[in-house]
């Protein structure tokens, strides 16, 4: 079937599964939005700055657990994209980014709005692409959805001169994709899984530390039932909050960094660390000598290059973190000498140990009288939500806030640019989730700072009634550099100051929103409420103590256990 | 410690700044490159040489091999190879010393690709040890111009039975 290039992406999307593409046009594009103009099954976002889309097909992609899509002009457009497109591929989020480009003929040229983006984000994207010929449209595409989904998952870029999507192509049947050089390893190889699982086993103080993987894999009910079965307490990075449930009686929180005291003393005392799907960040490691220095350790990961790259490994598994879990929970069934009571009484000193250390040190804050403390606001947005909202963050003390007191028990309900830690990817994620998921409620924990950095998304939520709420901690600060330069440069708060900043409420209100403010504890109630109750976008402006850290805090470089606490 | 990688990629544009920038962009040392197409037009060899811990070469070739348009990464340490590179010299060659630059560089096995009144230019090919033995004997009559590829190298067939 002879169909133009730009019909022929139309019918690609449909066939991809893809409902809504998050872009904005541009010269190179016009073909491609003519096309999206005719095409009544797809909806387009028109956001208001390219770097929102990525954010925003960020997002959508991990609610849905499938390929967002972002669609931009050439040159600008393209180099808008960036930010977002090297977050993704930090957090291996799966999505295709289509860049339009300048006419073949005048590729090289300096054309009005040409820019390599192929050399620009070949660092940043799982793969990407250049389409040259228009007979190759249509295979690349398949191929580039493919690649995304597929393995540790990734964006794919694909750049599209404006005159082979204004070619006549021909249209093919897809056929199931064979690529001789990209063949990810799903399966872990059964010798592995038991070594790991006669390790385990021996194990008196187990630890068990997943990441993003186990979300992306969908691995969660696998990890739970593991985790009950060893009756091994749980910690999660960042990208893992909600892989196991947050409320469970075995879970740590999050670890690292700002992670709980006890999480990060359990890890450095275990016999036996169990990594799934995580990849032993310098946030998580802190002082690479002092991690887990007792520590048997197990890695299992899709990627073989995340595999003893910082911290050497002694049994590595590479696979799916699903089918590697199920794997070791059916050797544990079949296994003769496991007995989970038996376990279970093994394990209850290391479990009562780490009781002790919660009870020492629980996540906490000190309530000021009539300020209202940061945390006290994320404690009530997960009451007043039941728990059940999905929370976006922007990036800093909001973000660590969120992940400490919105304890996530479900996966695929709290998105967070964790790799790349972009300031101003929370609202237009919020947009993106809330397009994927429209019966959910849908917060952006923000802060202050942050939230002007993509504040024109405004707009785009109420353009598709996208009534997401934002709830900014507002200190007046960019409170986490504020918080390094107090504690490691003698509170010289050099730039970090905002003083000068917009009135939340009335910018609400100038986009056709609604501006909430709370200045006193007692106000933080019926704002969410009453955010909550709107059906429209929703800025809850929380006038928060000013000089508020995160902690616990490890000090850059330092052992984990060096802890600053409240 | 020096390791000699050789890596199979499909012959498209882009790839070979897809494995340089690999290097650049994570702090590898890249000591000689040399890139040329297989039997097989569509598929590219490319021999590199670097130098680093047995850690750091490991993550190499796994970052190498994570790269889409590449088919087969091989350490050459894991195996018994032959290397070899080639070098192009211009060195002094006036009547004094003509006879002398023909000698040596029959020792090595090479031979004179360009002669003009005052200089030869010659071809030598062997391992890094011998190209350097040979420039070290040719500095002192006057080398002009130097030219080497990088290393090339090639699996030992199995002898045993």
């Amino acid at each position: 079937m002879k169909i133009t290039g730009a019909q022929a992406l139309m019918k690609c999307l449909k066939e991809q599964g893809v409902n809504v593409v998050f872009g904005f046009p541009g010269g190179a594009v016009i073909d491609i939005f003519d096309e999206i103009m005719r095409n009544e099954d797809l909806t387009h976002v028109l956001v208001r700055h390219e770097q929102a889309a990525v954010h925003a097909a960020d997002a959508y992609a991990r609610v849905v657990g499938d390929v967002g899509v972002a669609l931009v002009t050439s040159g600008p457009g393209a180099t808008n994209t960036v930010t977002g497109i090297a977050s993704a591929y930090m957090d291996s989020i799966p999505m295709v980014v289509f860049t339009g480009q300048v006419p073949t003929a005048l590729i090289g040229n300096d054309a009005f709005q040409e820019v390599d983006i192929v050399g620009i984000t070949r660092p940043c994207t799982k793969h990407n692409y250049l389409v040259t010929d228009p007979k190759e449209l249509v295979s690349t595409i398949r191929e580039a959805f493919h690649i995304a989904r597929t393995g540790r998952p990734g964006p794919v870029l694909v750049d599209l001169p404006k005159d082979v999507v204004a070619a006549m192509v021909n249209f093919t049947e897809p056929k199931p994709i064979k690529m001789r050089t990209y063949r990810p390893t799903y399966e872990p190889h059964p010798g592995q899984i038991e070594k790991t699982c006669k390790a385990i086993l021996k194990a008196k103080k187990p630890v068990i530390y997943i990441g993003g993987g186990v979300i992306a894999s969908n691995a969660h009910e696998e990890v739970t039932e593991f985790a009950r079965k060893m009756s091994a307490p749980v910690t999660m990075t960042l990208m893992g909050l909600g892989g196991f449930p947050g409320t469970d009686a075995l879970s740590m929180g999050m670890l690292g960094m700002h992670g709980t005291y006890y999480a990060n003393m359990a890890v450095s005392e275990c016999d036996m660390l169990i990594a799934i799907g995580a990849r032993f960040d310098d946030r998580v490691t802190g002082r690479i000598d002092a991690f887990a220095p007792h520590a048997k350790i197990v890695h299992i990961d899709i990627d073989p290059t995340s595999i003893s790259k910082n911290i050497s490994v002694d049994i590595p598994i590479v696979a799916d973190c699903k089918h590697a879990v199920a794997a070791m929970n059916s050797w544990l069934d079949r296994a003769k000498d496991f007995n989970g009571d038996e376990v279970a009484k093994i394990h209850q000193p290391w479990l009562e140990k780490i009781r002790e250390w919660k009870s020492k040190h629980p996540l906490g804050y000190v309530e000021e009288g009539d300020i209202i403390k940061p945390q006290f606001v994320v404690q009530k947005l997960h009451e007043l939500t039941g728990g059940d909202a999905i929370i976006t963050t922007e990036v800093g003390q909001n973000q660590m806030w969120a992940a400490q007191f919105y304890h996530f028990n479900h996966p695929r309900a709290f998105m967070t640019s964790g790799g790349l830690g972009v300031m101003g990817y929370g609202f237009p994620a919020a947009i993106g989730a809330k397009m994927a998921a429209p019966d959910r409620t849908v917060i952006d924990i923000a802060g202050d700072g942050s939230i002007q950095m993509n504040i024109q998304e405004l707009a785009t939520a109420r353009q598709y009634n996208c009534p997401v709420k934002i709830a900014i901690l507002n200190n007046n600060y960019l409170g986490m550099v504020r918080q390094w330069q107090e504690l490691f440069y003698d509170k010289r708060y050099s730039n970090t100051g905002l003083e000068t900043a917009p009135d939340f409420v009335k910018l609400a209100e100038a986009y056709g929103a609604v501006g909430l403010r709370a200045t006193k504890p007692s106000e933080v109630e019926p704002v969410i409420k009453e955010a909550l109750a709107t059906d429209n976008t929703v800025i809850m402006d929380f006038v928060i103590s000013r000089e508020e850290g995160v902690y616990p805090m490890v000090p850059a470089g330092k052992a984990t256990t060096e802890m600053l606490l409240v | 410690m020096k390791h000699t990688i050789s890596v199979l990629l499909q012959n498209k544009p882009g790839v070979l700044s897809r494995v340089t920038g690999l290097f650049s962009g994570r702090g590898y040392n890249i000591e000689s490159l040399c890139v040329n197409k297989t039997l097989d037009p569509d598929i590219s060899c490319l021999t590199l040489v670097s130098y680093g811990a047995d850690k750091i070469i490991e993550q190499i070739t796994k970052q190498l091999h994570k790269l889409i348009d590449v088919i087969k990464v091989t350490d050459m340490a894991e195996t018994e190879y032959v290397e070899r590179e080639m070098v192009l010299i211009r060195v002094k060659a006036e009547a004094a010393t003509r006879a002398e630059v023909l000698r040596t560089i029959d020792i090595f096995r090479g031979k004179v690709v360009d002669v003009s009144q005052k200089s030869y230019a010659v071809e030598i090919t062997g391992d890094e040890e011998k190209i350097q033995a040979v420039i070290d004997i040719l500095k002192p009559i006057g080398i002009q111009e130097i030219v080497k590829t990088g290393t090339i190298a090639m699996a030992r067939a199995k002898k045993h039975l």
